[in-house]
């Protein structure tokens, strides 16, 4: 009796520790604050290569002609930025590291982690666990079983799959360069209205050469719903889009983060005009 | 049990997983028209088809008939048909996709022509997407040879249907005032056409001076305006009867006529002693409501398309502007607050925006406004220009535009053009004589 308790109370324990261990999401504390480091590479988006729509394209001038500015300001002081690729090879002194965590703890609200973990390597992400990626696998659920039948429901998803965009496995530069490509591939169907919430999300596997090994609309049940015209539309441009990108020219290394991609096709921006 | 734990791990590892997925914005792309090639239709048995209808070329004037309709949409650039390598027969019965997609076709058209037994001529035609290698339409339309046209303006449609999402509007007419002689002396008939200029027939012999020919939505019916022993009244024609009545019993004259959405009602002013307001009558019972009472100038009414409100122009305000008021008078609200004269607003038939007439600094604009007044957009500008009409999908507008006379008092002609709501393709639509007022009919295959 005394000797089956015991051992109860042993495995129980066990177990306890175990998953206390292995599971990221029992500990309370987030581990995010160790390993984020590369503060100073923040502001690389806003620096996007490729032109904006014309309009746009005034301010972004602008905007460069003052960073411009800055920057002389900058090359005299000591360099503190660390390289763009891989910020997880930099080691870091001790000293240094317990001030970025003291400044971290103090600054902790959602919407910090949410701009600082876009500038975490991929690794670190996998370890990151904050509000927003909840929402995320609440989402991914959704699309696995969520009823679609109601254009409201949606468009919530589409809205929740928009702020979800965190995980970025490549650079900015190389985000880009995606970009322009299928910029080029996509005639926007013109007669589209600009006043309705119309996101096409087309998820592609590529090979290491960068041509496309499968693609397929998520939500493509919707495509053949009666009054959803505009979404079939809008999808079937994006596919061509893809097709006639297709091989992408993608960058020769880091294949394992680009191997799977998600385009979310929105053409709102450009038909408002 | 088992099954909980596995499915549970499961979903934790998968999702962990899914993380990798790189998520990309694409909010741009190239805004050119979407190449179009367009096949000729090719006679399956050129045996069966008679002398006449061989003289006619219907092979080739179906895919130009329809290539005119994609192309003066602006949605649509048509490839040059001397580039297709294919045979049409081949590219309707299995197409190689290569060879289209060789010269930059994303989507192609094929089709073919049949006498039946009946001597009916039956029309097949498939619309193909090259670069995704499928069939993605497919029709076969029956016809009495002669109404060959409608069958493709039908086909245009229906390729519009299935590349933008929104009805088309090619299978329509136009309604207008032929204009001929000169200016003291304007012989003016009611002339109506196909949309794209053909079929032009003259309705009334210029006896009587007529103006604001407007459509009923199902089409049948028109209401005018008409000089009749010098007084202008509203009139009504059946254009399949020909049968001519007056419009109400008023004591003065009644103007600026138009159906509402569902076709039951006219509304139109009315004016006594120099004041005039709006009145609708319903067609069946003849019974007449005044909607407007107000000292000042109150014309150009337009219902909107769910028949809850309607727009018009009053110059209460001391200046011409637009109006929304609800279907039985009450609750009036001025809309239009910008710089310059408003005048005739019509609600679009997908009921988000109001169509009107601008006068800003000597120069006359077409524009667009939200039913708030929000969102005020000017489509385009010239010497003289007024009263547009909507297609019936709400996206392209219908207007006349007169040219600036010479000093001698000739050459002012009026013709007539389209533009859609981009404001950027503005196009003439090509009439025997000069034109004004048009207006464009609902779809007539609906």
């Amino acid at each position: 009796m005394y000797r089956s308790v015991s051992l109860s109370v042993l495995f129980h324990l066990g177990f306890v520790l175990l998953t206390a261990l292995t599971l990221p999401f029992v500990k309370k504390e987030p581990i995010t604050a160790q390993q984020l480091i590369a503060i100073d590479i923040i502001q690389i988006s806003e620096k996007t290569q490729i032109p904006f729509a014309p309009k746009a394209r005034e301010i972004i001038e602008k905007i460069k002609k003052e960073k411009k500015k800055e920057r002389v300001v900058t090359k005299q002081a000591p360099p503190k930025v660390t390289p763009k690729e891989k910020p997880k090879l930099v080691p870091l002194p001790d000293k240094l590291k317990l001030k970025k965590q003291e400044e971290k703890k103090k600054k902790q609200n959602p919407k910090e982690v949410k701009e600082l973990s876009r500038q975490s390597s991929e690794f670190e992400k996998k370890e990151l666990f904050d509000p927003n990626k909840i929402a995320a696998l609440i989402d991914k659920s959704k699309e696995e079983t969520a009823d679609i039948q109601k254009k409201q429901s949606l468009e919530a998803t589409q809205n929740q799959d928009q702020t979800v965009n965190l995980n970025k496995g490549i650079t900015l530069s190389q985000e880009d360069a995606i970009k322009a490509q299928i910029y080029k591939c996509w005639n926007i169907p013109l007669g589209l209205p600009f006043d309705q919430n119309l996101l096409v999300r087309i998820r592609m596997k590529l090979r290491q050469d960068g041509s496309i090994l499968s693609s397929e609309v998520l939500d493509h049940r919707r495509m053949n719903q009666p009054g959803q015209g505009y979404y079939k539309v809008l999808a079937e441009s994006a596919l061509r889009a893809v097709k006639l990108c297709d091989p992408l020219k993608m960058p020769s290394t880091g294949y394992e983060k680009w191997k799977d991609l998600q385009l979310n096709f929105d053409a709102k921006e450009m038909l408002r005009g | 049990m088992k099954k909980f734990y596995f499915t549970f791990f499961s979903i934790l590892f998968f999702t962990h997983a899914s993380f990798a997925v790189v998520k990309i914005d694409i909010t741009r792309g190239n805004l050119e028209p979407l190449p179009i090639a367009i096949s000729k239709f090719y006679m399956d048995d050129p045996s069966k088809f008679s002398a006449e209808l061989k003289a006619l070329k219907l092979d080739e004037k179906m895919s130009e008939v329809i290539s005119n309709n994609l192309k003066r949409s602006g949605l649509f650039r048509i490839i040059d048909p001397k580039s297709y390598i294919q045979s049409a027969r081949i590219a309707h019965a299995k197409p190689t996709f290569q060879d289209w997609a060789l010269i930059k076709a994303q989507i192609m058209v094929s089709g073919k022509l049949v006498i039946d037994k009946k001597k009916r001529l039956r029309v097949e035609f498939r619309l193909w997407d090259v670069v995704n290698t499928k069939e993605i339409e497919g029709l076969a339309l029956f016809a009495t040879p002669n109404s060959w046209r409608r069958i493709a303006h039908i086909i245009s449609d229906k390729i519009y249907e299935r590349m933008t999402g929104e009805l088309g509007y090619f299978d329509t007419r136009i309604i207008y005032v032929a204009e001929s002689g000169p200016k003291d002396q304007r012989v003016k008939k009611l002339a109506i056409m196909d949309q794209d200029g053909a079929n032009n027939k003259y309705l009334t012999l210029g006896n009587e001076l007529v103006l604001t020919p407007r459509f009923n939505p199902a089409s049948q019916m028109i209401t005018y305006m008409s000089y009749f022993k010098n007084l202008p009244r509203v009139y009504l024609l059946n254009i399949e009867t020909g049968m001519q009545e007056l419009v109400g019993d008023f004591p003065g004259m009644t103007f600026a006529p138009r159906f509402s959405s569902d076709g039951r009602k006219i509304i139109m002013s009315f004016a006594k002693d120099g004041n005039s307001d709006i009145y609708s009558m319903d067609i069946k019972s003849r019974l007449v409501e005044q909607l407007t009472s107000h000292p000042s100038i109150d014309t150009s009414p337009s219902y909107s398309s769910d028949g809850k409100y309607i727009t018009f122009n009053s110059d209460r305000s001391g200046a011409q502007q637009i109006y929304v008021m609800k279907s039985d008078g009450s609750k009036v609200k001025r809309i239009s607050f910008g710089q310059g004269l408003y005048g005739t607003p019509v609600w679009s038939p997908r009921g988000d925006l109001i169509a009107f007439t601008k006068i800003f600094k000597g120069n006359f604009y077409i524009g667009v406004m939200r039913s708030d007044g929000t969102g005020e957009r000017l489509l385009t500008q010239n010497y003289y220009q007024e009263a547009p009409s909507w297609s019936p999908n709400g996206r392209v507008l219908i207007f006349y535009r007169e040219a600036k006379a010479k000093k001698s008092g000739l050459g002012a002609s009026s013709s007539l053009w389209s533009i859609d709501l981009t404001g950027y393709n503005e196009r003439q639509i090509k009439t025997p004589t000069d034109a004004s007022d048009p207006a464009w009919s609902g779809l007539l295959s609906k």
